[in-house]
């Protein structure tokens, strides 16, 4: 099963959320049936997870986009790819030909519309992922290049590397990063449910909406909230749960002994272990919506 | 001579939009100043400005492959050459997923039977209001569409032109979190950024990545680290950390709930309440001036 935790607001908990769930149900722990958790820690521009699990990374992996390169023995300068390029990361300028591995999606139609085949591919490395272990979790992450601007293409990659084709019972946990635009798609494409993680706030009622709309409006998935820092601002997002039948699985109080932890990279389940039992009590809720739904669905 | 301050923090929820909201505050007492949301993917200095609209713009994102049922012979094609798994076969036509779909035309050259089209995008909306600090610029980016850094660099642009056009001092622009896409298109043009990070490993972290992403653009920054009191040692560490980098640390603000109530109540937390927090942002606020606005000092860079 694939659960993504997302937010819409950065800073609310997410990667505390998703750290603590896979914590709570790694192997050796009393779990609620899927052992050896798989973590995808997917803010690349920010990824923090690996700060809290402290894996230790065995295999790394450059990624980046296929950037075309071109043959000037083959180059008629006829400019057809920079007609067929949507995002002008190609320009022929007299009998200069200029790449812009910025602007370019990596989507090949160059290649493909060249006609005397003078294009081929090169890889322009933009990020890295990796993957390792830790205590019964199965870790990886994915690392945008500082500088660089395309975070989707990582995300993907790093899906198709760890994410087995059948994840069946397995767990999955994918951190996602904050916002509502592509990279947070991207996280949530795939996923089995979406686990929003918000604070009590105006600003956190507002980007949960927005959240919402992505993931259950847009995506068609199953969402449920993790209300963090509960009792710090008003009762908007209750209303709001309420009025939109999104099941509230979780709440964490504002505790000052949280936030000291966090802000030592301590998870949450080592300094307060009770809460073990409360996260695999959200597992099995969201376990138990996603197998009701599946079967209304059937 | 018109300047442009962005806040950022690599990681999300800081303080940005609080930061911001009292600057705005804090400036607009002393100068003409402009106001751009950047982060338009999840607005938030709206529900603290109390914003007027003024004007409403539809914005046309990147357009998206449409496939003509009628037309398509299922040759499988267009599956074949998208890189973006938007394509899925049907039984009676292929079908594009409008959320993956990156609008590269890739299956729309290669479609032997001209079965495919490009759909330009309705992906949000942007606004100009009025506030009682200036005017705002902001938007509202669609679930779950592409070109958020077009819409960030759209909003930006219209509060620069306004700003030049009214004489504005100050274009105060609320970045998005991370250091990716729309981040870059947030900091392009400005004097400085202003960096808001809370004391913990995950904010050292995040301070080291986008103070890597302004360096690497060319943008002078300034720290303010937000929760100052949540963890002494921390923020002392990350004090050590912009000394040795030589980025000022301009601002220490103490964590209180007062800032939170001022969020509940839509105000800037400046103008909502006097007390330690106000009072830090005020000590900021002035130096923040004199390193931005201070002919002395525009003279080094």
């Amino acid at each position: 099963m694939i659960i993504t935790v997302a937010s819409g607001k950065g800073g609310t908990g997410k990667t505390t959320v998703a750290v603590n769930l896979a914590l709570s149900l790694a192997a050796g722990q009393e779990s609620v049936g899927s052992a050896n958790p798989l973590f995808l820690d997917c803010d690349v521009e920010e990824p923090n997870a690996a700060l809290f699990l402290k894996p230790t990374i065995r295999e790394h992996r450059e990624v980046g986009q296929m950037i075309p390169e071109v043959d000037f023995e083959k180059c008629t300068y006829c400019g057809r790819c920079a007609e067929v390029c949507q995002y002008h990361a190609i320009a022929v300028v007299g009998e200069k030909v200029l790449v812009f591995p910025e602007l370019c999606h990596g989507c090949g139609s160059c290649t493909l519309n060249c006609p005397t085949e003078a294009i081929h591919e090169v890889l322009d490395v933009i990020g890295t992922i990796g993957r390792g272990r830790v205590d019964g979790i199965e870790f990886a992450q994915g690392t945008l290049n500082v500088g660089e601007p395309m975070a989707v293409p990582i995300i993907r990659q790093l899906k198709q590397w760890v994410i087995p084709p059948q994840p069946g019972d397995r767990l999955v946990i994918l951190d996602a990063s904050p916002g509502t635009a592509c990279p947070v798609v991207e996280s949530m494409r795939g996923a089995d449910f979406v686990l929003m993680v918000t604070e009590p706030t105006p600003f956190g009622l507002h980007d949960l909406r927005l959240a919402v709309e992505v993931a259950r409006d847009e995506l068609g998935l199953p969402v449920g909230v993790v209300v963090n820092r509960d009792g710090v601002g008003d009762q908007g997002v209750d209303e709001y749960c309420e009025a939109e039948d999104i099941p509230i699985l979780m709440r964490i109080p504002l505790d000052r002994r949280i936030a000291e932890a966090y802000s030592e990279g301590t998870p949450l389940v080592e300094v307060l272990p009770d809460y073990r039992e409360q996260f695999q009590a959200l597992y099995a809720a969201i376990a138990r919506l996603v197998v009701d739904r599946k079967g209304a669905r059937a | 001579m018109m300047k442009q301050l962005v806040i950022l923090s690599g990681k999300g929820g800081t303080g940005k939009t609080t930061v911001a909201a009292a600057l705005a505050h804090l400036a607009s007492r002393e100068l003409p100043v402009v106001l751009a949301d950047a982060d338009v993917d999840a607005a938030n200095l709206e529900l603290v400005l109390d914003p007027v609209k003024q004007e409403e713009h539809g914005f046309m994102g990147g357009q998206v492959a449409v496939i003509d049922p009628e037309k398509c012979t299922t040759c499988g094609i267009c599956a074949e050459v998208c890189r973006f798994d938007a394509v899925t076969p049907g039984d009676e036509a292929y079908r594009v997923d409008p959320l993956a779909c990156e609008g590269c035309a890739s299956c729309y050259y290669q479609c032997p039977d001209e079965a495919i089209d490009l759909e330009e995008q309705h992906a949000g909306m942007w606004f100009r209001s009025d506030t009682r600090f200036g005017p705002l610029f902001h938007a509202h980016l669609f679930a779950g569409q592409e070109n958020s850094g077009k819409l960030v660099t759209l909003v930006k642009q219209q509060g620069r032109l306004r700003a030049v056009d009214t004489g504005a001092e100050l274009l105060l622009v609320d970045g998005p979190p991370g250091i990716g896409c729309p981040v870059i298109s947030a900091s392009a043009g400005a004097d400085m950024a202003l960096h808001v990070v809370e004391p913990t490993v995950s904010g050292m972290h995040d301070l080291e990545r986008i103070l890597g992403t302004t360096d690497h653009f060319g943008v002078p920054s300034l720290v303010a680290i937000n929760k100052a009191d949540l963890n002494l040692a921390r923020c002392e560490g990350i004090a050590a950390f912009c000394a040795e980098r030589g980025v000022k640390v301009v601002g220490r603000i103490p964590y209180d709930t007062v800032v939170t109530e001022a969020m509940v109540h839509g105000q800037p937390v400046t103008d909502y309440a006097d007390g330690t927090v106000t009072e830090a942002l005020g000590e900021m606020w002035s130096r923040i001036r004199e390193r931005l606005l201070s002919g002395r000092e525009e003279q080094r860079w």
